[in-house]
């Protein structure tokens, strides 16, 4: 029987010729992640361990993002204790205020992460990396603890859905509005214990931003992970910022898919997830008056520079809406530079928008914008559940930068187009 | 293992968010997640649980964020098993790796009711209604996943040799 992408990947991680949905493999690592809040749990697991060193100090990385720059004392211990760990097992990619970004923007831009790779992170967005080819998957801090110590996981194998692209995108329509699109087709259980393999001629069409983006919250209807046919795109995107080599699976011709999906891409309408679940989508144009509070723009999910790109050229030459705070976060140092050059963040400031440091901030309700009760955002991040951002009655609705953006300007939930 | 307690019922999608919200995970000591356990969702529940007691609830239990924060919470409340119709994944082997016993059982969930008296024996795995009288199966775990639980979770594992 043919196996699908992602389980090659495992095949060849775990010396097996092949392997089926359902078998428990053992599956050697490349990459083990961990944050400020995660990590700290993480070791004091791996101390029980015994073990000494971790398995290799060049393919464990630690990113302080979620609380830091430290947010209170509490905090501060965290990232503390993650530093000392990190110096005395002499972990090479330990990334500290400075030169940290949020985790996930982070590992593909300084090339830790390649096609073919097995990576595990405890934090659940860690499967971002499927848009690179790799497996990768969320786990907890456990795994992350016997991961460092071993350099091996214990998976399940799991079965996969198809979602093949055809088309292309319509302009101010980018990757988030496809995954929010496919989310409400599928639910947030949609993909349980599954893969969601996407390929298709209309993979070529979209940008790495656009498939990090998709892979990012495959997570969200609660795949193991997402996954990317790799394309010359892919390769270029490795090449540019890896010196390691890729390695290229591909999906049998026979492999075996529950279920398949055909997505034209030039239908993907501007798509937002109403509070409390990101299956409960709606298009943006039908949103009526939503009046909004708060519009965050930044996230694992949309906060690189091609989403800082699209937010700035609907902000252009307009101001943020009277009664709403505006915060745009660059998820990483590069993003911030580069966004800085190319007077991105000059078009925020003058629109009246806040831009703050690379971090996770007010996507888990940490700081930097949190919401007060009964108030609403407008958020490119990728949760919308209850109390995610703040005040168990405040209100998130998920989008896309271009609808963030234009939501901005006017002070309601807003379709982009009707702004340009 | 054989549990006893009353149950502790809950719908779908309960989120790690409102199981342990974002703005506790500045401490690891398990006491202080613990009395935060679902606040977002049920107040009275931190008030309200005994040791022994069962949470029930329906699909996808323990969604959202890899926090392993959530597991540990619901076991350090007093909480001795959880039953559900299906878990999310990372929250599944996360309660696997840390010892928190869990159970996917559809009509054990629609045959409990809250406050019922239930009794799980898993090494023959059967549920019991106490309060109703009624009986349900449910599937053993696979064998890897056994030794990992005897053993008393991953960590032990590793130290015992089950896992190199
Ligand atoms: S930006 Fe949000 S979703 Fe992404 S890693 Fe940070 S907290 Fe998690």
């Amino acid at each position: 029987m043919g196996m699908t992408m992602t389980q090659k990947v495992l095949a060849a991680h775990c010396g097996a010729e092949t392997v089926e949905a359902g078998e428990l493999i053992l599956a050697n690592l490349d990459l083990v992640l961990g944050n400020d809040i995660t990590s700290p749990v993480a070791i004091a697991e791996y101390n029980k361990l015994g073990v000494e060193k971790v398995f290799d100090n060049k393919k464990v990385t630690m990113v302080m993002d979620h609380f830091a720059p430290n947010k209170d004392i509490k905090a501060a211990e965290q990232c503390k204790m993650c530093r000392s760990f990190c110096g005395a097992q002499e972990i090479e990619h330990f990334y500290d205020v400075g030169q940290m970004g949020i985790e996930h923007a982070l590992l593909p831009e300084k090339g830790l992460v390649v096609s073919g790779d097995v990576v595990i992170g405890a934090d659940s967005h860690t499967c971002t990396y499927g848009a690179l080819g790799a497996f990768s998957t969320g786990v907890g801090s456990t795994d992350m603890a016997c991961g460092m110590a071993t350099g091996k996981a214990w998976f399940k194998v799991p079965s996969a859905i198809k979602f093949t692209l055809k088309g292309k995108l319509n302009k101010y329509v980018s990757g988030k509005d496809v995954i929010l699109h496919i989310i409400g087709l599928i639910g947030v259980d949609g993909a349980l214990y599954r893969s969601m393999e996407f390929t298709g001629e209309g993979v070529h069409s979209l940008s790495m931003a656009d498939r990090l983006c998709m892979a990012n919250m495959a997570i969200e209807a609660g795949a193991k992970n997402g996954i990317f046919e790799v394309d010359e795109e892919t390769l270029k995107y490795v090449a540019e910022h890896s010196a390691r080599r890729p390695t290229v699976f591909k999906a049998d011709e026979d492999a075996v898919y529950d279920e398949e999906y055909v997505i034209d891409l030039s239908e993907v309408k501007s798509t937002v997830s109403y509070p409390h679940l990101p299956e409960n989508t709606h298009p943006a144009s039908e949103s009526g008056d939503i009046k909004i509070d708060q519009v965050v723009i930044g996230s694992c999910t949309n906060g690189r520079l091609e989403d800082l790109q699209a937010a700035a050229e609907i902000m252009k030459g307009k101001k943020v809406a009277e009664n709403v705070r505006c915060i745009v976060i660059p998820a990483t140092q590069k993003v911030y530079l580069d966004a800085m050059e190319q007077g991105l963040l000059r078009i925020f400031v003058e629109a009246g928008a806040a831009v703050s440091t690379p971090t996770c901030g007010p996507c888990l309700g940490g700081h930097m914008g949190i919401l007060a009760a009964g108030e609403r955002a407008v958020a490119t991040t990728n949760r919308n559940f209850v109390g995610r951002m703040g005040h168990v009655d405040s209100e998130i609705y998920l989008a896309s930068p271009e609808v963030a953006a234009a939501s901005a300007v006017t002070g309601r939930i807003t379709d982009p187009k009707e702004v340009m | 293992m054989i549990f006893n307690g009353n149950a502790i019922k809950y719908g779908d999608n309960v989120d790690t968010d409102v199981i342990i919200p974002a703005r506790y995970l500045n401490t690891i000591d398990k006491k202080e997640l613990a009395s935060h356990c679902m606040e977002d969702l049920d107040k009275t529940f931190i008030n309200r649980v005994k040791a022994g007691d069962i949470m029930v609830a329906g699909n996808n239990f323990g969604c959202g964020s890899s926090r392993e924060h959530a597991p540990i919470a619901i076991k350090e409340s007093g909480i001795s098993l959880v039953i559900a119709n299906s878990f999310a994944r990372i929250f599944y082997r996360n309660s696997i790796n840390i010892g928190l016993a869990i159970l996917e059982c559809p009509e054990a969930v629609a045959g409990i009711s809250e406050g019922d008296t239930v009794e799980a024996d898993l090494d023959n795995g059967i549920i019991y209604n106490r309060t109703t009288g009624a009986e349900f199966k449910t599937k053993p775990f696979p064998e890897f996943v056994q030794k990992i639980i005897t053993a008393g979770g991953l960590v032990e594992s590793i130290k015992q040799g089950i896992i190199k």
